[in-house]
């Protein structure tokens, strides 16, 4: 079957965000009562697996291997079938 | 340098494992995407530098090498966008934290060197227990400073975590750094520290 996953990788909690914060004092300049803005990065990976479960076994070891830096990044992701 | 060197293109693995130690440049592998340095880790010849890294042999990383290194988990940490995140080009005062690697033996601990540094993803972080390991083992090699020799917030041109320039593995035969030593070689340049780290690597593999 052919998956679709969405994975989103985040900084970990404590890791300073630059981006974030020049976005968050943009927001503010224009008017905005803003608390904070995090960035995040978003892959959109379609592969194929036998089933919901090696589906997640692929996903998680793209996640481990190449798509976060564990030092660094906190990963998620959903699933869905594409058919 | 009456030493000589090839310029080794990645897929020559072959070439690479005749070589005494190997440098990896800066400049942006694979377009810096996904992180940089990430991709570029995780091609066959790392494999072919973590071999020759696990046997002794001195790597060098510089800039984008560093960012190399780390991806690689031949060093700790990571490097991240600087802190301002744009794109800095600036000559720098480093302090020599230690001096028992072949990169840093031609200096003395505490010594201020000047090498100049130029990117945008190079605030290097680690956790807290990792630094905290690193400082034990005496592994911070290069840390930016003031003209005193403060490793202080205004010296600090990235927002590197304690100001880290460079760092070593723990047996020491493995650097990586986000200055450019190689452009601070003619004093008609403006210094020739980083003309000091090379010599360090010859002498080292000519022993």
């Amino acid at each position: 079957m052919r998956y679709l996953a969405d994975v989103t990788i985040k900084l970990k909690k404590g890791v300073r965000d630059p981006e974030g914060m020049t976005i968050t004092r943009a927001l503010r300049n224009l008017g905005f009562s803003v608390e904070e803005v995090s960035s995040a990065k978003k892959y959109y990976v379609l592969f194929e697996a036998e089933d919901d479960e090696e589906a997640e076994n692929k996903i998680e070891e793209m996640c481990r291997k190449l798509l976060s830096n564990p030092i660094i990044h906190d990963y998620s992701y959903t699933l869905e079938v594409k058919g | 340098m009456g030493c000589p060197a090839e310029i080794i293109w990645y897929k020559d693995v072959g070439s690479l494992r005749m070589c005494d130690a190997v440098v990896i440049p800066g400049g942006f592998s694979y377009g810096d995407y996904l992180r940089a340095g990430a991709i570029a880790a995780r091609t066959p010849v790392m494999d072919v530098v973590r071999d020759m890294a696990e046997d002794g042999v001195p790597i060098l990383g510089i800039c984008n090498g560093f960012q190399v290194l780390t991806e690689s988990l031949l060093l700790e940490g990571a490097l991240m966008i600087n802190e301002y995140p744009k794109f800095i080009c600036k000559w720098c005062t480093l302090r020599v934290e230690e001096n028992e690697s072949p990169f840093t033996s031609k200096f003395d601990v505490g010594e201020l060197i000047r090498i100049p540094i130029a990117h945008k993803e190079g605030r290097y972080y680690h956790t807290k227990e990792g630094l905290e390991r690193l400082n034990a083992s005496n592994l911070i090699a290069l840390r930016y400073v003031d003209e005193n020799g403060e490793p202080n917030a205004s010296a600090n041109p990235n927002g590197s975590v304690e100001n880290i320039a460079g760092i070593l593995n723990e047996s020491k035969n493995v650097m990586g750094l986000m200055p450019h030593p190689e452009r601070a070689c003619n004093s008609l340049l403006g210094s020739e520290d980083g003309r000091r780290m090379i010599e360090g690597i010859i002498e080292f593999i000519k022993k």
